[in-house]
């Protein structure tokens, strides 16, 4: 077996030479934020050729999620007779009223789990209390959302509900391409997305927009694998789309869990932070299951999108911007006190480059 | 997440001024915990030595011209009980260690039990057992001590305080003042175990796991070192909060040196690298209690990596990184992969995430 | 938003599997891999199974890990 730092080195190298037959600067985007911080940890940056370079777009499912969304699940945690269950990537979003976790400090019931069907199983412990999955994601962690809410009618859970903000990876992609304002020369496409989606999904990226599209998977040596294949077809002045994480990735995708997305969910327009809204990007609960939807149950108002001022999350997530063009960042916005959600999250793209950003030696 | 230990130095804290009122991340370990010292503590109570801020203080002297260290030490470890430890031994342990990275023999140590109502007798006993064997391993007794008990709102308790004083041989001087250019860096086994079986133990507690906290005492082995090597021995530090990365990049900043670490060196249990994996942490943060890091003169390596793989302790020791001639003051990273990052100080407690 | 990390199915009662990776044994549901059997390699994320994986393969994709262990195997 060839070592994966062989095939690493391989892969750079080709990388280089490939960049030096495009002769141009060469942008490329990943939308996946376990790319962004494979790509930042591993110093990959510190290794690609200077005329080539890797955004990060609208990957990180808590930087794209609306304020007003985040506002609501914070409400809702703080209601009498509430338990809210989320995974631990939410608890310290900032919403206009504080995070998840202050709200527990206040006294709310708010539980870290790492599966949807814990939240389910709390439901089913304590009769008398409403138990609430507050959850966000994309095609990956919403098929978990749609198996709670399925389990839970099959067990008629009348205390069990979801706050979901599920998004589409592919029609934000879209947009970002329509809108035209960043200049990209290919798609780093999400592995585990592409596993429920499949590599079917990305064809209108390559037929309508000639963008070259690559599927890869999260080790160093397959991002560099991948960025070698971008930078080839860039030279070549091709656009193909091309699955290089053929280990999990089918061109159907999962369908028992494409199945089970849409018995849940369907889509709709909604809000994504700083993109605005994005036309059947998102995944909300069905009639048939509205009685497990708390947006509905709980009667939730809905709230008007605002942002902090002067943030500018949306045009980083859009990859208009460097981190480093906000004058927010690293001054009064920093992973101790964020304020936009890019900061927040771990693998948001200004958190990422608060903490990775500098590489040394260039 | 266990020991707080005392923190580094209020210059490398977050700049930001402190808010109204304190909140859990102010006790992470990170820039923020630096930010409160620095903006609250060291104002009202800092002076010569206390600014300082280290591990163990040096109070005046011993009638053989060595010098006398003091350390006190919070443990609120939850759950209690973890794999490879408890909060008893963790309260013994990281005392010890603090005085012993600083080249003192430990001598004496006073605890201090503050118990919620309602704490399971049992539990205690157990909690005490496990100090009591784990005061015998490194060799010091409990001297004095106080016990208080508390009423509480949520679950029962235990809070374990530990104040340990020790003597330093006249000769030994550690500080990463002493770093220099070609100095290397070691350490005494595989990173993460003990903030990973926590986190397990408290994120995930339906996951069976041979992942085991490495509490242990590490008076044995400094000593060891410290005899056969003297001062080739620049610093060393036990890794806990914030982890291997936290104390490279604090002794970088510190010295005013550049430190390199080679990812490919430093060793990392597969099993733990796989929970690190799952709960998205990187381990190069994640606590350890029983690791040691040390900066030795290269003349001195291979001698200090052969005494190490001799003891117990230190079976998987290895080289890590190594001080290049640069003079920034900054933690580097050479990845497996050949790239090149910065390390910084992580800025608050860990979190897992899914995403 | 989407750590995944494979593991080996070492039991399967209903809906659930006990996985195993380098000893760490989590029970995950298989509801979107109904086919799983013991002894099948999947990637799972977030408590659940997402998609089966080739044993070679897997051992491919997480060759990083597997660099590790015979790292591991070979000092410590």
């Amino acid at each position: 077996m060839i070592s994966t730092l062989d095939r690493a080195s391989t892969a750079l190298a080709q990388l280089d030479r490939a960049a030096q037959a495009a002769g141009r600067a060469l942008q490329f985007m990943e939308v996946c934020g376990t790319h962004t911080m494979a790509a930042f940890r591993s110093g990959l940056h510190s290794l690609m050729p200077a005329s080539v370079t890797l955004l990060s777009g609208p990957g990180c499912p808590v930087c794209v999620t609306a304020q007003a969304d985040i506002d609501q699940m914070i409400e809702l945690a703080q209601e009498a007779g509430v338990c809210l269950c989320t995974y631990g990537d939410m608890l310290r979003v900032p919403g206009r009223k504080g995070s998840l976790e202050k709200a527990r400090g206040r006294g709310a019931d708010v539980h870290v789990v790492y599966s949807s069907m814990e939240a389910v199983q709390q439901a089913e412990r304590n009769p008398r209390r409403q138990v609430v999955f507050a959850a966000v994601g994309f095609e990956t962690t919403a098929p978990a959302t749609a198996a709670a809410v399925v389990a839970a009618g099959k067990k008629r859970l009348s205390n069990f509900s979801v706050i979901a903000s599920h998004k589409q990876v592919v029609p934000a992609m879209l947009a970002l391409l329509k809108a035209g304002e960043v200049r990209l020369d290919g798609f780093l496409c999400p592995g585990h997305v592409s596993v429920i989606i499949g590599s079917q999904v990305y064809r209108p990226l390559v037929a309508d927009f000639a963008m070259p599209c690559v599927i890869a998977g999260f080790e160093e040596f397959q991002i560099a694998e991948a960025l070698a294949t971008l930078a080839q077809m860039a030279a070549s002045g091709r656009a193909e789309l091309v699955n290089q994480y053929a280990q999990a990735v089918t061109t159907a995708g999962n369908k028992v869990a494409v199945r089970l997305l849409e018995e849940v969910f369907e889509p709709a327009n909604v809000v994504w932070r700083g993109l605005g809204q994005i036309p059947q990007s998102g995944l909300v609960v069905r009639k048939k299951w509205e009685s497990f939807d708390a947006r509905k149950k709980f009667n939730l108002p809905a709230r008007a999108e605002s942002e902090p001022a002067g943030c500018l999350c949306g045009q980083v997530i859009a990859g208009v911007v460097k981190p480093v063009d906000c004058s927010l960042f690293g001054t009064t916005c920093t992973p101790v006190n964020p304020i936009g959600p890019c900061m927040v999250s771990s693998e948001g793209t200004c958190q990422a480059w608060f903490k990775y950003g500098r590489t040394a030696g260039r | 997440m266990s020991a707080t230990r005392k923190t580094t130095i209020g210059k490398q804290g977050s700049g930001m001024s402190l808010p109204e009122r304190i909140m859990l991340a102010h006790g992470g370990g990170g820039q923020l915990t630096d930010d409160l010292i620095g903006g609250c503590i060291l104002p009202r109570l800092g002076n010569e030595i206390l600014n300082e801020l280290l591990d163990a203080a040096e109070v005046g002297q011993d009638g053989d011209g060595g010098r006398l260290a003091v350390t006190i030490d919070s443990h609120v470890v939850e759950p209690w009980r973890f794999p490879g430890g408890d909060i008893g031994r963790l309260a013994v342990c990281g005392t010890v260690n603090d005085l012993a990275v600083c080249g003192a023999r430990p001598v004496g140590l006073a605890l201090s039990l503050i118990i919620t109502e309602g704490f399971a007798r049992v539990d205690l006993e157990e909690i005490l057992d496990s100090l009591s064997k784990a005061a015998g391993e490194a060799g010091v007794a409990v001297v004095t001590g106080d016990t208080k008990v508390i009423g509480h709102n949520g679950q029962a308790e235990i809070y374990i305080t530990t104040a340990g004083v020790g003597r330093i041989p006249r000769e030994r001087k550690l500080s990463p003042k002493r770093i220099q250019a070609g100095d290397v860096i070691l350490i005494n086994g595989p990173i993460g175990d003990h903030g990973l079986a926590v986190m397990l133990a408290r994120q995930m507690p339906e996951v069976t796991s041979p992942v085991r906290s490495d509490v242990a005492a590490l008076n044995g082995l400094i000593e060891l070192m410290l005899r056969n090597l003297g001062d080739e021995v620049a610093f060393m530090r036990d890794p806990t909060r914030g982890g291997v990365a936290a104390l490279t990049a604090e002794a970088a900043m510190r010295s005013g040196a550049h430190v390199v670490l080679n990812e490919e060196e430093i060793p990392v249990q597969p099993c733990v690298l796989h929970a690190a994996e799952m709960l998205g942490l990187d381990v190069l943060e994640v606590a350890n209690e029983g690791k040691v890091v040390l900066f030795v003169r290269p003349s001195a390596a291979e001698a200090a990596l052969a005494l190490m793989r001799a003891h117990p302790l230190g079976q998987g020791a290895r080289r890590i990184g190594q001080v290049t001639d640069d003079t920034d003051g900054i933690c580097e990273l050479r990845t497996r992969i050949g790239g090149r990052r910065v390390i910084q100080k992580p800025y608050g407690e860990q979190l897992p995430r899914i995403c | 938003m989407c750590l995944a990390v494979p593991a080996l199915v070492v039991e399967c009662v209903g809906e659930d599997a006990l996985t195993d990776m380098h000893g760490n044994r989590v029970r995950v549901s298989t509801v979107l891999v109904p086919e799983v059997k013991v002894g099948d390699w999947v990637l799972i994320h977030a408590g659940f199974a997402l998609q089966k994986l080739d044993e070679e393969e897997a051992k491919e994709t997480f060759g990083v890990l597997a660099d590790l262990e015979r790292h591991a195997g070979a000092d410590l």
